[in-house]
């Protein structure tokens, strides 16, 4: 007796009957069916059609675009800075990042909650702001940090407008990413690895050398590879710092080429496909060593207890270090945003400014029917993707983790795709998809933004949809199919109540997220459609800069609510995991 | 009541393979009577589980057909497939598949809320018969308890009551006692054949315990690479097990190569290295042919000093000996061959001494060699 072959999975379970059709047709398989189909055309349209306005002309298969984008002047120099760019800022955040991991999880250096509350930072000071505070702070005529410590220690000042100043500024806030990911790793190391190190007579520091960096080199391949992908992609410090000084970038390129009378798409469109290459071999590679390192996972679920490791003198050094990028990193910034949120116009802190402060920026911001609209349009469009992101991923991690669909894993790699996809690259695609289609009128809405929204963040929602679908015993959702509920009775009453974690977590971390969105926005959006990040941009492009940082202000002060509010959350509803 | 015949379940190996399929389940009939427990039983992956959850229809067969109380629920030849939600039968899970987001009562009462409206109870005939079936698991003064608070044993018959309220004609147990340690394994043992003989439950139940299977079943079946190797009620397996996989996984036994010698009436002597043996079997076996004996331990008898040599009497010498509490277990050496006998706590006799094996009418079964 030999196995129908061929007819697998759905079709399978049809082995078939008078009921075939009411069943196939049954409410889960039209659900599933267009779950499918959206994931699939948010990940590919925009890329198809990036291709077809980049590689074809009149019908014809070109490389002009190409030839076009890459014979502008001071094109080498673009890529050279780019590359430059990604490297330097990625050195700095891995270096800070894995040194402050290390300490922190490793040690005994004071200060620990401290680097924790730190690491926040980059979620609730959004990078458009960082980056107009570090203007603030380091550029070299009113820089603050130039006017008060270099100029007076050394006589010269450092300058903000150059590509180490942009690697900087971009390092700093990409650190605690790197410092997040290194804690895992550090934390999830079996402390007897280097206990039996220890016991086989070795010192520290070969201990060190030999054991720990070998273990954690999974770790930081994978987040140097995330470091790449996310520095090449960066939009606000090269856009807002580069331009300034004239450092050019793909991306300051592509939102250039883009802002001309008339726009070059085509040209857009080359340089967004020369990107896009370079950050889909990031994650490709990242995808890869992911695999790889399975077998070489040092977690075993225990709870682990390091011992941590005496530092004896080299423990003050470490806590000033802490010490020093908490205030560089979070005190600096957020100090001289409130500052020039008091100010009538804006001038760096002296005795006499500091006597004079007002708030009448904040009242000229909660007057302004801009700055409502914006909020208004960044609300909905936060809620709006939020919950549309995790309500998809929901029912499609169920596809992935729990049906035997053949060809289900194409719905979880495509799914990932989006995060090679640098924003501003998005942007310009789902740009020509609305632009292109004729009947479809989504330019000049919020649902072009939407789209957008609801493609970058659809990994994000997918990866918390599906820890969680993982951590549910599939035997939950089989007890509940032998007591008597159909497929939509037992999703709806057992598999979401026991995602809700998961689905609260990752809806949050969207809501947080698409707040402060700027690169596929700044393409999409249009007169009367500005978000909280566009208005800033306006309101720094006008140089209106304490309503900006008025406006600033108050939102870290609702990202804070936000964030706080997931952490309790997630607290709170974690307990009951168990 | 329940009928299986001539089903088969095979899995893809892996993506891409389409060719390599691995038959979980070939080719198994089976019935089980009204008011029986019946025991599928073997070592992992002999498709024991996998039979079961075809039944429950959270798989589906390659062909075949199941039918319970004379419903077709799942037929490849009158196309029949009934979901797992419409079949109505109750199922224990090996993980208990507690809802950890729900209490003890709600738990009970999902089967009957979630039945189509026109056959669900009343809010209050629901809550009788969560508190009717909690009481005869004993669990009806936790009703309000969250279900992930309760012990091991408690959410075994959160379980076991969970599948139970909807009355189904069949209940199936996957493994139900695994996860629970050896003392309360023993107490749910009894709770649980209890509990079925005076509700008069039809069960399906799944282990690789052997302990298990024969204590609770009326019937057994030893299951070996997807195919049933022997059924029948546990004593008749255990005494009389009809090939070397059944006698070696079920108890322990001494294998003793042989040929068929002579036949006396019902009992055949069988030539071995060692010395013959008697044994009685009601199987027809040709003069010369190969054959295995099987001797249980337990009926294997031993003396210090020496006993002659009739028949089923050998002499050897004591290797080892292990204390385990209730028996005493030791190696013998005859002849070139080792053999265990198991004797009560009386008998200990140290390493080095010469004895007398004695195996007992009782010990042997008479198995074909090469199966």
């Amino acid at each position: 007796m030999t196995a129908p072959g061929a007819a697998a999975g759905a079709l399978r379970s049809g082995i078939v009957g008078r009921d075939t059709l009411r069943r196939l047709f049954s409410g889960r398989n039209l659900i599933v069916v267009a779950v499918i189909a959206i994931v699939f055309y948010i990940a590919l349209v925009p890329l198809g059609f990036l291709l077809w306005e980049t590689f074809v002309q009149d019908g014809q298969l070109t490389l002009e675009r190409f030839r076009e984008a890459y014979s502008a002047i001071g094109l080498t120099s673009m890529a050279a800075n780019s590359l430059a760019f990604a490297a330097g800022s990625s050195a700095i955040a891995m270096t800070l990042g894995t040194l402050l991991a290390y300490l922190i999880v490793r040690t005994d250096v004071p200060f620990k909650p401290l680097m924790f509350a730190a690491s926040l930072v980059p979620l609730i000071i959004p990078g458009i702001l960082h980056t107009i505070a570090w203007i603030f702070l380091a550029s070299p005529e009113i820089g603050v940090i130039n006017l008060h410590v270099i100029q007076p220690l050394t006589g010269r000042s450092f300058d903000v407008f150059t590509l180490p100043g942009m690697m900087l500024v971009e390092g700093l806030h990409l650190a605690p990413l790197v410092f997040l990911l290194m804690v895992a790793s550090f934390r999830s190391m079996d402390p007897s690895l280097e206990e039996s190190a220890i016991m086989s007579g070795a010192p520290l520091s070969t201990v060190f050398r030999r054991v720990t960096i070998p273990l954690a080199r999974p770790a930081l391949y994978a987040a140097v590879l995330i470091m790449a992908v996310r520095t090449l992609e960066s939009f606000e410090v090269p856009a807002i710092i580069g331009l300034q000084g004239g450092v050019w970038v793909f991306t300051s390129r592509i939102w250039h080429v883009l802002k001309d009378k008339p726009p070059s798409y085509g040209q857009a469109g080359a340089y967004s496909m020369s990107l896009l290459l370079l950050t889909s071999v990031g994650i490709y590679l990242h995808s890869r060593l992911a695999k790889r390192s399975r077998s070489y996972q040092t977690v075993t679920g225990k709870g682990f207890r390091p011992r941590p490791v005496h530092l004896g003198v080299w423990r003050w050094p470490a806590t000033l270090l802490i010490l020093l990028y908490f205030v560089v990193a979070v005190v600096l910034p957020l100090a001289i945003l409130l500052y020039a949120s008091t100010q009538r116009f804006y001038s760096p802190p002296t005795r006499a400014t500091l006597s004079d402060m007002s708030l009448d920026s904040y009242r000229d911001v909660i007057h302004s029917d801009l700055a409502v609209t914006a909020v208004r349009n960044s609300t909905v469009l936060g809620l709006g993707s939020a919950t549309a992101v995790m309500l998809l991923m929901a029912i499609a991690s169920w596809i992935v983790v729990r049906t035997r669909l053949p060809g289900r894993w194409m719905i979880d790699n495509v799914s990932f795709m989006p995060l090679a996809i640098p924003g501003l690259v998005l942007g310009v695609g789902i740009l020509f998809v609305y632009l292109r289609v004729p009947g479809v009128h989504l330019y000049n809405t919020l649902w072009i933004m939407f789209m957008a929204y609801l493609t970058r963040y659809m990994p994000y929602g997918m990866r918390y949809a599906s820890t969680s679908m993982f951590q549910i015993g599939r035997e939950l959702e089989e007890s509940a199919l032998t007591s008597g509920a159909g497929w939509f009775q037992s999703f709806r009453r057992v598999v979401v109540p026991l995602l809700m974690p998961g689905l609260i977590a990752g809806w949050i971390y969207i809501l947080i997220v698409s707040v402060r969105e700027l690169s596929s926005t700044i393409i999409l959006y249009s007169p009367g459609k500005e978000t909280l990040s566009i208005l800033i941009w306006e309101m720094n492009q006008n140089g209106e800069f304490p309503q900006l940082a008025a406006l600033g202000t108050m939102m870290v002060g609702a990202l804070i609510v936000l964030v706080t509010l997931a952490y309790k959350l997630g607290a709170r509803i974690g307990i009951r995991e168990a | 009541m329940l009928r299986i015949t001539n089903l088969v379940k095979s899995f893809g190996a892996s993506r891409g393979e389409k060719r390599k399929r691995v038959f979980a389940v070939e080719d198994i009939s089976l019935e089980v009577d009204e008011g029986q427990l019946f025991t599928l039983l073997g070592p992992s992956g002999c498709g024991k589980t996998t039979t079961l959850r075809c039944v429950a229809g959270l798989e589906t067969p390659d062909s075949g057909e199941i039918a319970v109380a004379d419903r077709v629920l799942f037929s490849s030849e009158k196309r029949i497939r009934v979901p797992a939600n419409e079949r109505g039968l109750g199922m224990v899970f090996q993980s208990y598949a507690i809802w950890p987001h729900m209490n003890v009562f709600k738990n009970v009462a999902f089967p009957l809320q979630v039945l189509p409206r026109r056959k669900r109870p009343s809010s209050k005939g629901i809550k009788e018969r969560v508190e009717r079936v909690l009481g005869v698991v004993r669990l009806d003064h936790l009703a309000s308890r969250q279900a992930t608070d309760l012990s091991g044993g408690q959410q075994q018959r959160l379980a076991l009551a969970r599948a139970l309220v909807m009355e189904p004609p069949l209940l199936l147990l996957d493994e139900p006692l695994s996860n629970l340690d050896a003392k309360l394994r023993d107490e749910m043992r009894f709770e649980l054949k209890r509990l079925q003989r005076e509700l008069g439950i039809t069960g399906v139940y799944v282990t690789h315990d052997q302990v298990e299977a024969l204590a609770m079943s009326n019937r057994v079946a030893v299951m070996r690479d997807g195919k049933i190797e022997q059924v029948g009620a546990p004593r008749e397996v255990y005494e009389r097990p009809i090939s070397r996989f059944v006698a070696d996984f079920i108890g322990t036994s001494n294998f003793i190569d042989g040929s068929i010698e002579r036949r006396e009436g019902s009992d055949y002597i069988v030539k071995t290295p060692d010395g013959p043996l008697r044994v009685h079997a009601d199987a027809d076996f040709a003069v010369g042919a190969p054959v295995v004996v099987a001797a249980r331990p337990e009926h294997i008898e031993l003396t210090v000093g020496e006993n002659g040599t009739a028949p089923n009497h050998w002499q050897g010498r004591v290797e080892a000996r292990a204390f385990l509490g209730e028996v005493v277990d030791h190696v013998v050496s005859v002849g070139s061959r080792e053999i265990r006998a198991r004797c009560n706590s009386k008998v200990s006799i140290p390493p080095e001494t010469d004895v007398a094996v004695a195996f007992h009418e009782e010990a042997f079964s008479l198995i074909p060699a090469g199966e």
